[in-house]
């Protein structure tokens, strides 16, 4: 190892603090992530705990209260929107299309220190005094009723939106201006279409979740009825603006987790992604539906009938590409000789989880089931299966598969795949028991519930800690990795895509020599060897 | 143009530089049409729910300053196109000056909406503060005049922004002008353009509902 790479080009903490190179600041997000991941687990870990038993017997009432609103406001904000995009995007993207860094690379820090300040702020908020609103932060509770560390938090959100703007932008422009020569759009890898999808919604749908809450501050400073009903103010338009933004946002914390899913199937299964226009397209057609729905997010809120109904026609409508792209993959698993390395494991999980999560969203966008299934346990297991199951898995399967790129070093295959077993494991094992109790009425965001509830629940909290465990190994294996593992090869996978072709890790500026692309992606055929690995 | 600095390793050329940074503007400005479209939206829902209110509290804003601060702003949009416009090396001078002019039609701008602000205290008019208002609008009046200080303050936090970036252009442009300037200049009066448009919709919803009849 003579040559420099970016990791060993300079060793001061100046030269990661104010570093422009999108290599070093994925890193840098990487780490913040795991921060927030960690405290966003700690909550959750204590709500499990609570629920085992139907009594309260760990946490009154409102402390009960704070611990899922602080696990919300975390895990959403400050960790899923950014897992992808701003860690393995921030990395990959520019490898990806050939280029030697983002299209605006100090604004690309800045992001970092704007989500960094957000994120500090929020969580003073929370351990100053705790928000107990729900991370959806509702009025007219949000604006009268709750203690005032909910303007802090909200100022946090608001702080790190600016944040996605900013990551949003960057991509796009970078998509659009930096591609290496001859890497048409239809040459693209999907994981990049999905990014662009991603990072539209950070554009469009960011903005408005920050003047909702400019419009939540004034109204708690000031005392004026904005979404006040009692000085005419209207509660239902701010659950509008909110998911406005929430619901596209949803689709923020799942695009990219798709877009992985693509590179790990076909390199896995040495096929070429079947159907590659139609899921591309699929991307942003999801983005751009994906705006039109939010509606189903206010079924039981007294909106008209009508609104009701075109609110479930369209969520019908946003589940069409959304198969499609399930389609896809399970067409190109099909007959592809399939490696179940550790990636793969991850991203066939995505698939199963996903699709149950997907399906069930579908049953909740029936008006007459949602009206059954509002704010109940039903809902929280859809979504868990979505960002949960979906996302974080596909974050976990990225992450081992780019890990030899990103650090140089292999990982523990055995110790990888017992992760990704055990956490398929231990997630089903944690959420499935909710759709049940959903459906048989246990109400979401009560931590005391009738005896009857509990057998459920205690399988429930037994999976989470089985999940606890699981991840947390990962932490354990890939830092023992990154020190002491074996170096991997600039191309350990065989696989296509440009980043593949320079060394890993990568030096400063990526490329010694501008790549050309002559080709479609994924041209894999059935080949496969992959150098020895032992970690 | 010469060119006095090299293009960071990511750009192929110079102008490859320029079109993506030009690029980013427009992009940003999307993000804002999506920002001031929320608050707007939030407009409409009120002033459809209450009509007759939100024309009554258009009757008590200063259509004056109103309209001054629209030629105003409308006049410094001007400049700034016209210094896009002839920006060369040999046009520094005027080009500095056309952007100074502009800065300062903005401060004027500021001045005025502060003046406004003024009299909209003294007449017992801003919500949350000291909100006075006789008859049954009230709370339909109150609606307004959130939406006036909210719309018009984060517009002119826009205009702050907008006038120290005008000022650094101007700085900029009397040294060195070179693609680079260029580019900056492009952008920033992009986003003065943009500023600029946001106050004629501002403009129209805030100053001109029940003026027509009386
Ligand atoms: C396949 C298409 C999908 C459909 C048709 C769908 C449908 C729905 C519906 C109708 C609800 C409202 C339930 C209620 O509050 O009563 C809901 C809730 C939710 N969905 Fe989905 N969904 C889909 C995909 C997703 C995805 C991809 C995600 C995230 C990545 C997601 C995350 C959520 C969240 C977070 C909630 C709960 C919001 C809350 O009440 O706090 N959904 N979904
Ligand atoms: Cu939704």
């Amino acid at each position: 190892m003579s040559e420099k790479n970016y990791l060993t080009t300079d060793y001061t903490l100046k030269s990661w603090f104010l570093t422009t190179d999108h290599k070093r600041i994925a890193i840098l997000y990487f780490a913040s992530l795991i921060f927030f991941f960690f405290i966003g687990g700690a909550a959750a870990t204590a709500i499990r705990i609570e629920l085992a038993t139907p009594q309260a017997d760990l946490v009154s009432s409102d402390i009960y209260n704070r611990l899922f609103t602080m696990h919300g406001i975390i895990m959403v904000w400050f960790f899923l929107i950014p897992s992808i995009p701003n860690t393995l995007g921030n990395f990959i993207v520019p490898l990806m299309i050939g280029a030697r860094d983002l299209a605006f690379p100090r604004l690309n820090l800045m992001s970092w220190y704007i989500f960094m300040l957000g994120g500090c702020t929020t969580l003073f908020a929370i351990f100053a005094g705790g928000v107990d609103t729900g991370w959806t932060f509702y009025t007219p509770f949000s604006t009268l009723y709750s203690n005032s560390y909910v303007i802090v938090a909200a100022a946090g959100v608001f702080i790190a939106g600016f944040s996605s703007i900013l990551t949003g932008l960057n991509f796009i422009v970078t998509i659009h201006r930096l591609r290496a020569p001859g890497l048409t759009w239809y040459r693209l890898p999907l994981f990049l279409w999905s990014l662009y999808a991603t990072s539209v919604i950070l554009v469009l749908a960011t903005p408005v979740l920050a003047i909702t809450l400019i419009l939540i501050a004034t109204e708690r400073f000031f005392g004026v009825g904005i979404f006040d009903p009692r000085i005419g103010g209207d509660p239902l338009l701010f659950q509008h603006l909110f998911w406005f933004y929430s619901h596209p946002a949803v689709y923020i914390m799942i695009l990219p987790g798709m877009g992985v899913i693509n590179e790990l199937v076909s390199c896995y299964s040495r096929k070429q992604v079947f159907g590659y226009k139609f899921v591309a397209w699929a991307s942003l057609a999801i983005a751009a539906v994906g705006f039109l729905v939010w509606g189903h997010h206010m079924f039981v809120s007294g909106q008209s009938l009508v609104a009701s109904l075109v609110f479930s026609f369209m969520s019908f409508i946003v589940a069409v590409p959304s198969a499609i792209k399930v389609f896809n993959w399970t067409a190109t698993l099909h007959k592809g000789s399939i490696h179940f390395d550790a990636p793969m494991l991850y991203a066939l999980a995505f698939i199963g989880l996903f699709t149950i999560g997907g399906l069930t969203g579908l049953f909740l966008a029936c008006l007459a089931f949602d009206v059954h299934a509002t704010d109940t346990y039903f809902v929280v297991a859809h979504f868990h299966y979505i960002m949960v199951g979906g996302m974080v898995t596909a974050y976990f399967g990225g992450l081992h598969y780019w890990w030899p790129k990103m650090t140089g070093r292999h990982y523990s295959e055995y110790w990888a795949r017992t992760a990704a077993v055990l956490i398929f494991f231990g997630f089903n094992l944690t959420f499935f028991p909710q759709f049940i109790l959903g459906a048989e009425g246990m109400p979401r965001r009560y931590h005391v519930y009738p005896p009857e509830f509990q057998v459920w629940n205690v399988l429930s909290s037994g999976g989470a800690a089985i999940l606890a465990v699981a991840y947390l190994m990962p932490l354990l294996y890939l830092g023992y990795s990154a020190f002491f593992g074996a170096r991997a090869s600039a191309n350990p996978w065989n696989a296509t895509g440009l980043e593949w072709q320079t060394s890993s890790p990568p030096p400063e500026f990526n490329f010694t020599t501008q790549p050309v692309v002559t080709r479609a992606p994924y041209q894999y055929n059935g080949d496969f060897q992959a150098e020895p690995q032992n970690a | 143009m010469p060119e006095s600095f090299a293009f960071a390793p990511q750009y192929a050329s110079i102008p490859h530089r320029d079109h993506t940074a030009e690029l980013g503007m427009w992009v940003f400005i999307a993000t804002e049409v999506l920002l001031f479209g929320g608050l707007i939206l939030t407009y409409f829902v009120y002033r459809h729910a209450f009509p007759e209110d939100f024309a009554e509290g258009s009757r008590r804003t200063e259509i004056v300053i109103g309209t001054a601060n629209t030629a105003v702003l409308l006049t410094s949009s001007f400049l700034v196109a016209w210094a896009v416009e002839i920006f060369s090396p040999d046009t520094a001078r005027i080009v500095t000056w056309l952007l100074v002019g502009a800065a300062c039609l903005g401060l004027a701008f500021i001045v005025l909406k502060g003046i406004e602000y003024s009299k909209e205290y003294d007449e017992h008019l801003v919500p949350g503060v000291d909100f006075q208002f006789a008859g049954s609008r009230a709370s339909g009046v109150q609606l307004f005049f959130i939406f006036y200080f909210i719309a018009t303050a984060i517009h002119a936090l826009h205009m702050l922004i907008g006038i120290c970036l005008l000022i650094t252009l101007a700085t900029i442009c009397r040294t060195a002008p070179t693609t680079r300037h260029q580019t900056a200049l492009r952008s920033g009066a992009l986003y003065w353009h943009f500023v600029d448009a946001i106050w004629i919709f501002l403009f129209a919803l805030i100053y001109l509902p029940g003026r027509s009849s009386s």
